[in-house]
């Protein structure tokens, strides 16, 4: 509906009814879905057929995970002109401090395997991660220190605090529960699951469709055509289904399946069982987070005013908008979402680690930038970030698939992302 | 809204403004009755806009008071001003490039749907009906503002500013940028604004675009108020003068900074 969030935008609605222009739908975001598409083929054609395997696309999607739960926060910081380079060391810091408090802290007064704990640690990791965001963000908005320095020095101060939690020891391993946080065995939530939270996911979508075309029409506004919304509900609906099929083709490994089948009293058949993995858990996370964050940049208050910072300060303070305070906000969020963020890592390492995170910052950034956000402020959307970092991550799975040598992954990593942002201002001059 | 005459909407008392060391505003009254239109003119940097934004509480002064109705006002931020009903139309027109019409419109003061998200339907609709009576052409409701002509952004601020209801406006070289149609475009609408009782306060470094249009002037010179006086009682050349020289002809009231 409203401008500030490019998917949203349609194009100058003159003569030239062009398709795309019928189904409003965002030329950017169509291109980065093409971009994905020519790697993700690629990739396939050179490791011969080993890349779109859903065992791959599952593990794909499991790596994305914690830089896309970052990325939709860190556009929120760059599009009011911000740069957060702390978030990997936030990560580290937090996550050591959710692995000393599942595995020595919480145990002293609750026991081994206590059913509260995973509960209890995310939301410790969730609220150490945000007042680290909102003590750099006070320090921003309220002292007004640049936040590229405050938060340069938080990359130093939060990973040298990393090591002293435990003066550099790896904690593990970590409380089962809490594991399935990391993806892998624990946290696939089986086809049963998969099925309904695709279907629930499709019925929303239209839903919301309908409601969006009803409330235009109840105004008289302009609606796309009927055979659009339907275009567009197929559309969404089918790569949700798709997604689900996928996650759903992954089988568990046989000696996994076997002890599962045990468990649950199911005789073991000669040729073994096909039970499939699901949609991992930190994937339905991020796919949440994605959600609410989309939600809070496009339809709260609060994200009006993120973007209304962004594309003219002053204007912002002179409305009335408490900027400041707006902004202190901004670096909170993203601080919780590196808590979250911090529990799949470290769930999925299966141990905390100082080192945890290093050079996230830089993912995350690329992420979002790969992602349509503009570091000149005010433009950016949360699905472009995490697209970005589906791009990023199918790179270096890619590559790691193809037994690419680090050095070289990173060369090409880099030259992407510069090659990126190239493409996406040409593109932005052209449509000017 | 109408007052015996004597009270007057707004009242700036004395104000007084220093960055720096530098007195941007040094001493300076004026006030705005309802229905009245108020020329405020100086040369760039004379500290017009600096006592304006005094007003629209981006600033708060050192010094001086503001009355509103005849009542002690406490503007501290630009949301106290509107709460008093005053509202602005800067120079640089303040809007949020990356953000479409009605975003901007209603910036600060949006409409939100009783589950507290925001109404860009409703806003849209309303943002229609007002840029329908400013500019019947405008069509581009959906696009950021940055994709606008210099005219159609204007209509955005000026829509922003009168659709709260304002009883005083500020306007802040509201022709600068304009060409000639669009200008006639903003004379007309002060005429009906200042018919409807809404006091406005016109800020131009060109006394040609304010004779037309204001009742009285105030020229400021260095941060000083030159003098005050109606339009009929002197000449374009003597407020030339008091804007140039700061010499108060003898149809004006002096201020504390005529020489």
């Amino acid at each position: 509906m409203n401008a500030p969030v490019a998917t949203t935008a349609p194009p100058p609605s003159t003569a030239s009814g062009s398709l795309l222009s019928k189904l409003e739908i965002d030329v950017r975001m169509l291109g980065m879905l093409a971009a994905l598409a020519v790697i993700w083929v690629g990739f396939d054609l050179l490791s011969g057929g080993v890349f779109l395997t859903p065992r791959n696309l599952w593990n794909l999607s499991v790596q994305t995970a914690s830089v896309a739960i970052m990325a939709t926060g860190m556009v929120l910081v760059i599009v009011t002109r911000n740069i957060d380079l702390s978030v990997g060391a936030i990560l580290g810091v937090v996550g050591m401090i959710v692995g000393v408090a599942q595995v020595q802290w919480l145990p002293a007064y609750l026991g081994l395997e206590h059913p509260l704990t995973a509960p209890l640690v995310v939301l410790l990791a969730i609220t150490v991660g945000g007042l680290i965001g909102l003590f750099q963000g006070w320090l921003i908005a309220y002292l007004g220190i640049p936040s590229f320095i405050v938060t340069l020095g938080g990359l130093l101060v939060w990973r040298g605090a990393a090591w002293w939690v435990t003066a550099g020891q790896t904690v593990a391993p970590m409380d089962s529960r809490f594991k399935a946080f990391g993806g892998g065995v624990e946290g696939a939530l089986g086809a049963t699951a998969t099925w309904i939270i695709a279907a629930v996911a499709c019925g929303l979508i239209i839903v919301a469709l309908g409601l969006a075309r009803r409330r235009r029409l109840s105004f008289g506004f302009p609606v796309r055509p009927g055979w659009a919304d339907m275009v567009i509900a197929t559309v969404a609906c089918g790569a949700v289904l798709a997604a689900a099929a996928v996650a759903n083709a992954y089988p568990l490994p046989a000696g996994t399946a076997r002890n599962w089948a045990e468990a649950n009293g199911i005789p073991w058949p000669e040729g073994g069982l096909f039970i499939p993995h699901g949609v991992a858990l930190p994937v339905l996370i991020a796919v949440m987070v994605g959600l609410v964050m989309t939600f809070i940049a496009t339809r709260r208050r609060f994200g009006r005013y993120v973007f209304a910072i962004g594309g003219n300060p002053e204007a912002a303070e002179l409305s009335g908008i408490n900027t400041r305070w707006t902004l202190m906000k901004v670096f909170g969020l993203m601080g919780l979402l590196c808590g979250i963020s911090a529990c799949i890592s470290t769930a999925r390492l299966n141990a905390a680690t100082n080192a945890a995170g290093t050079l996230d910052e830089l993912y995350v950034i690329a992420s979002a930038v790969i992602g349509g956000t503009s570091l000149a402020g005010g433009i950016g959307t949360i699905a472009g970030a995490m697209l970005g970092a589906l791009v990023m991550q199918s790179l270096q799975s890619g590559m790691v698939l193809l037994g690419v040598d680090t050095p070289l992954q990173n060369i090409v990593v880099g030259a992407v992302l510069v090659l990126a942002v190239w493409v996406d201002g040409l593109y932005r001059r052209r449509i000017k | 809204m109408q007052q015996n005459g004597t009270t007057p909407l707004v009242e700036m008392r004395n104000i007084s403004i220093a960055f720096g060391g530098i007195k941007a505003v040094d001493d300076v009254s004026v006030d705005l009755r309802p229905g009245e239109v108020v020329g405020l003119l100086g040369h760039n940097g004379a500290g017009k806009s600096t006592l304006i934004k005094i007003l629209s509480g981006a600033y708060k002064p050192d010094a001086g008071e503001i009355y509103v109705n005849g009542e002690h006002a406490d503007i501290s931020t630009p949301r106290d001003a509107k709460r008093y009903g005053i509202e602005t139309i800067y120079q640089t027109l303040a809007l949020a490039d990356n953000i479409d019409a009605a975003g901007n419109i209603f910036l600060g003061r949006e409409v939100l749907t009783p589950y507290g998200t925001l109404d860009d339907a409703a806003m849209e609709a309303e943002t229609r009906k007002v840029m329908a009576r400013l500019n019947p052409h405008f069509r581009r409701f959906k696009e950021p503002v940055k994709a606008l002509s210099g005219g159609q952004r204007q209509s955005v601020a000026i829509a922003r500013a009168i659709y709260f209801n304002a009883r005083v406006l500020i306007m802040d070289e509201p022709t600068a940028a304009l060409g000639p149609a669009e200008t006639q475009q903003v004379a007309d609408l002060v005429l009906q604004l200042k018919k409807e009782g809404i006091g406005i306060f016109l800020i131009s470094h060109d006394i040609h675009d304010v004779f037309g249009l204001a009742d009285r002037v105030s020229v400021m010179k260095n941060g000083k108020l030159v003098g005050s006086a109606n339009v009929q009682d002197v000449t374009q050349d003597e407020v030339l003068g008091m804007i140039i020289l700061g010499k108060c002809p003898p149809g004006a009231t002096p201020g504390p900074g005529a020489s």
